[in-house]
């Protein structure tokens, strides 16, 4: 594939990743109420991000495996510093201030987790014994935990996500998943009384939105009245009413896909659907082709980790998940969690680039 | 591929990530149809559902704002209350023309220059499918008009709204408080969740401390509305819950014989019943009137009232500190008995005292002098000199202690918000906050209330009803009882349950000689409030104070004929009657009202006065009924 080849880059995969930001683009230009302004630094994330990608594709697999444990540090570090000197914005404390840039440790720790725990697990015998899950368990859960009181509920079940897929994949036995599920099982009453009266409130509104229509069901039926009045056809761009009438709360960011979805129909949907399923796909086959076992998880968990954002987006928007705060990978306004899904997809391409190599 | 490997470890690894990731991808695919399966019911099976709610008919959900409880005074009489007012809406982007639109209004009911200039303001401001205010409080006559007319006007609604309207004005004005738009620094302080459709909130005053009980619940309603955003019908409602109505512990008509007395002077008067700390009566002047704010006062009016030398929107009885001057010495003899100097003992009062060592005159304000005094005399006549020579005895620290003990130089406890503490002076603090020593000549300007020592308007009333409690404390308050608006269910506030009183103190019979003398300066021949006494039905314990706002050198005297107004004494006067059995515990303070017992005593007589005929009538009353009934 053109110069791709010698920049490390996987073709289809970056034709498909191209089309679904440029997709994203015009999405925005809409949510935003047609602002030019909003589309243009948005489409500047997007060249950083890019830019990113090709860098972090030219890291060696054997480079990345080496840095994922001082990864991981850095960023724990660094949550734990947000946690007593970070930036309270929008009532949540998320941000470092380095001067020049505002830091997100927890987008770091979107890469650093499946790092570290593909780092830890090849470290070991495959497949992994109890001993070995229990520490996967504790470097996954510490950073989600720091993540979660920011408070950032979303991001840290994202953490805890990718940390898990990466024991799935390195092919942690049956019964062992049997365990942790039970635990988890025993653990949720627990968890359910640490969470904050909001977003229980938006747990309870999955099942009946219509208890509390002004408050926590308001997202929810506005979103599905959206989606729902597009029809198979949609109304067409720009021509979204209950979008345009500003219906939906947080239309540019978390809740994109109701305006996509009542613009463009289910057959919309059921495009934009195939191109992310492409996306995985593709990644899941470099996966599968790759033959280092480092490699083989981290794509994997990376891939896998993706395809949970667009679940649990789209799950959430339609109703059948709790609003957690999730943005649409890729389409969603906003920069930071666009330039790790790209620096995630540049790592991919790199390490597939180079699959043949043994170590 | 993997199949050409030979079975080692690596590849048997191999093949369970690989196991694994085709396991891992059959698995997102079920979600996905999952998902596809959720898009294909909202968005085909259910698609007329949602058709329906969105398309020709949009529904949406809004708000329905609480009626705001109502506040009374004690007797029942309304102080704040909620009447419709019209208003006019637009939804700018439903207006073909703006230009034309406002011309065309205008020609209807008229629009000033300041409606226009806001609306174009706010429609900067705000995106065009929100509706913006465009005339507040239409009368009936452009209410019909526009009514009859509105057909041609798309995106222009006319609403009636609740509006908060403060009958008795500028009588009410400080206490109550009033309320305002909400601004942006209240909406950093206020949960947006319980304020959905709400406008406004408490500013000061009693509307602000009991803004929680005031709010009430906003309800929502489900309407359908047509392509001009008119509502066409209501779907679902689910009503809001109006706020409590609060009854106050103020008289009005006290509130108004106050006022009247305190007539255009700058001062305040604040009455309560000692026993229960009932504030009965609670009055500033200059007032104005609280309406102004409620729409949002404009800032020339605003500037104007900042503006003025008066400082009406200052409320004097809570805010104001002033100098307590002679009404301290009830409080200071306490601390004199106390000491276990002998009341009888007698000081000889030449107009003047002087510190050993120590050219320097301290003024008696009567310049020759009152002879010999006891206690009883020097707070009868109130003698400077006595009380100059007590005060060098018992120095500040024994002074500060028994004037806290009165509770000066802290919070009374009454429910306003951001009440001041006002200051009694002691050597550590004038060492923390001026860094300078104590000098003994300070004990003498302290007792006879000059100096540092800043009390209000409302902690000199709290002193006045512990003297009448005989020592006991008692908190102030101005919420009598809160309703429940839609049950009449009572909600009594709790501090009412603890009756204000502190229970661990105990009657201070040392008081009764002090409460004598201070009986004798109202209906002796001699008492420096005796003016006001006179003819009194009802025997009355007072004492006067005339405190200065400049000092006056050593050889000028104090004439009150060639100083300006402003340099003039405060007037004080403090007071509770009947001297046994107290029911009402008073202090007035005039601003550069000139003498305490000239200007302060008599309009404290009046309060009471008509406290008193209230009484009268009242008990008339029942004893007729009981006849009767």
């Amino acid at each position: 594939m053109f110069s791709g080849r010698a920049l490390h880059l996987d073709g289809p995969l970056l034709i498909a990743l191209l089309f679904l930001s440029a997709f994203g683009l015009i999405v925005i230009f809409s949510a935003s109420g047609e602002d030019w302004e909003v589309m243009v630094r948005q489409g500047i994330r997007l060249g950083i991000s890019l830019v990113a990608m090709v860098i972090l594709a030219q890291v060696s697999p054997e480079t990345l495996r080496r840095l994922s444990p001082h990864l991981f540090l850095i960023g724990l570090a660094a949550l734990l510093g947000v946690l007593f000197i970070g930036v309270v914005a929008k009532g949540a404390q998320r941000w470092l201030d380095l001067g020049l840039v505002r830091f997100q440790p927890s987008e770091l720790m979107k890469l650093a987790v499946p790092m570290a725990v593909a780092w830890l697990l090849t470290r070991g015998r495959l497949p992994p014994g109890f001993m070995m899950i229990l520490a996967a368990l504790m470097i996954t859960l510490i950073p989600a935990g720091l993540v979660v009181v920011q408070p950032d509920l979303g991001t840290g079940i994202m953490l805890i996500i990718s940390g898990m897929i990466v024991v799935f994949l390195a092919g942690i036995r049956w019964h062992h998943i049997m365990m942790l599920l039970a635990a988890l099982a025993a653990l949720a009453p627990f968890l359910w009384s640490r969470l904050d009266g909001y977003q229980q409130q938006r747990v309870l509104t999955l099942f009946d939105p219509f208890a509390d229509p002004l408050g926590s069901g308001y997202q929810t039926i506005q979103a599905q009245i959206a989606i729902g009045s597009a029809g198979t056809w949609g109304k067409g761009w720009l021509e979204g009413s209950q979008s345009h009438l500003e219906f939906i709360p947080e239309r540019s960011t978390d809740f994109i896909f109701a305006v996509f979805a009542e613009e463009f129909g289910l057959m919309g949907v059921l495009m934009l659907v195939i191109l992310y399923l492409f996306i995985v796909g593709r990644c899941l086959v470099m996966a599968y082709n790759t033959r280092e076992t480092y490699s083989r998880l981290l794509m994997g968990a990376l891939a896998l980790t993706f395809f949970f954002y667009l679940f649990v987006n789209l799950g959430m928007v339609s109703g059948i998940l709790p609003i957690v705060g999730v943005p649409l990978p890729l389409v969603s306004y906003g920069g930071t969690s666009m330039l790790t899904l790209m620096a995630g997809f540049g790592m991919i391409m790199g390490m597939h680039a180079r699959r043949r190599l043994m170590t | 591929m993997a199949a050409n490997d030979l079975p080692t470890g690596r590849t048997l690894v191999a093949d369970t990530v690989r196991r694994r990731l085709r396991i891992a991808a059959a698995l997102a695919l079920a979600l996905t149809l999952a998902l596809v399966w959720r898009f294909y019911v909202l968005q085909v099976s259910q698609y007329e559902r949602y058709q329906t709610l969105s398309l020709d008919n949009h529904i949406r959900i809004q708000a329905l704002p609480p009626v705001r409880g109502l506040v009374l005074d004690r007797n029942g009489v309304v102080l704040a209350q909620n009447t419709a007012v019209h208003i006019l809406q637009v939804v700018p982007e439903k207006v073909d023309d703006l230009d034309t639109m406002l011309q065309e209004v205008d020609a209807l009911v008229g629009l000033t220059p300041g409606e226009a200039s806001a609306f174009r303001k706010r429609l900067k401001k705000h995106p065009a499918f929100e509706k913006i205010l465009l005339k507040a409080k239409l009368d009936d006559v452009q209410t019909a008009t526009f009514a009859v007319n509105e057909f041609r006007f798309p995106g222009v609604t006319l609403e009636a709204v609740l509006h908060r309207d403060y009958p008795e004005g500028i009588l009410t004005a400080h206490v109550l408080g009033y309320v305002g738009r909400i601004s942006e620094r209240d909406q950093a302080r206020l949960d947006a969740s319980s304020y959905q459709g709400v406008h406004s909130t408490g500013k000061i005053g009693i509307e602000k401390q009991y803004e929680g009980a005031l709010l009430g619940r906003s309800g929502f309603e489900q309407v359908e509305i047509d392509a001009h955003g008119r509502t066409l019908r209501t779907i679902s409602r689910n009503s809001a819950v109006p706020g409590h109505s609060l009854s106050l512990t103020l008289d009005i008509d006290l509130q108004r014989v106050a006022r009247e007395a305190l007539g255009n002077r700058r001062g305040a008067v604040v009455a309560m019943d000692p026993a229960s700390g009932e504030v009965l009566t609670m009055v500033s002047s200059p007032s104005f009137d609280p309406n102004l704010f409620v729409d949002g006062i404009d800032q020339n009016s605003y500037d104007a009232l900042r503006a003025l030398d008066d400082r009406p929107l200052f409320n004097r009885a809570l805010y104001g500190r002033y100098a307590p001057g002679s009404t301290i010495k009830p409080v200071i003899a306490r601390a004199v008995i106390d000491a276990g100097i002998n009341p009888q003992e007698r000081v000889y009062c030449p107009g003047w005292f002087t510190l050993p060592d120590s050219s320097r005159r301290y003024r008696c304000w009567r310049k020759t002098g009152h002879g010999f005094m006891n206690l009883h005399g020097a707070i009868e006549e109130s003698c400077d000199v006595y009380f100059y020579e007590m005060g060098s005895r018992l120095g500040i620290d024994v002074m500060a202690k028994v004037l806290s003990g009165f509770g000066l130089g802290r919070i009374t406890g009454v429910d306003l918000p951001q009440e001041p503490a006002g200051l009694v002076p002691t050597p550590e603090w004038k060492r923390a906050s001026r860094n300078e020593s104590w000098y003994p000549g300070e004990d003498l300007i302290t007792v006879i209330g000059q100096g540092f020592l800043m009390v209000t308007p409302m902690q000199l009333a709290r002193m006045t009803a512990t003297l009448a409690n005989r020592g006991i404390p008692v908190r102030p308050r101005i919420l009598l009882s809160e309703e429940d608006s839609l049950s009449g269910e009572k909600i009594s506030p709790p501090q009412a349950q603890a009756s204000g009183q502190e229970a661990d103190r105990v009657v201070d019979t040392e008081l009764d000689q002090i409460i004598r003398a201070m009986a004798a300066v109202m209906h002796s021949p001699r008492g420096t409030g005796r003016a006001s006494g006179r003819r009194s039905p009802y025997p009355i314990a007072g004492k006067t104070g005339t405190a200065q706002v400049i000092a006056i050198g050593q050889d000028e005297g104090y004439d009150e004929s060639v100083l300006p107004e402003k340099f003039h004494d405060h007037a004080l006067f403090i007071a509770f009657a009947p001297v046994e059995k107290p029911q009402i515990a008073i202090a007035v303070v005039v601003e550069n009202g000139g003498s305490g017992a000239k200007v302060a005593a008599p309009i404290a007589r009046k309060v009471m006065d008509r406290f008193f005929l209230k009484r009268l009538q009242r008990a008339a009353l029942a004893e007729k009924s009981d006849v009767f009934g």
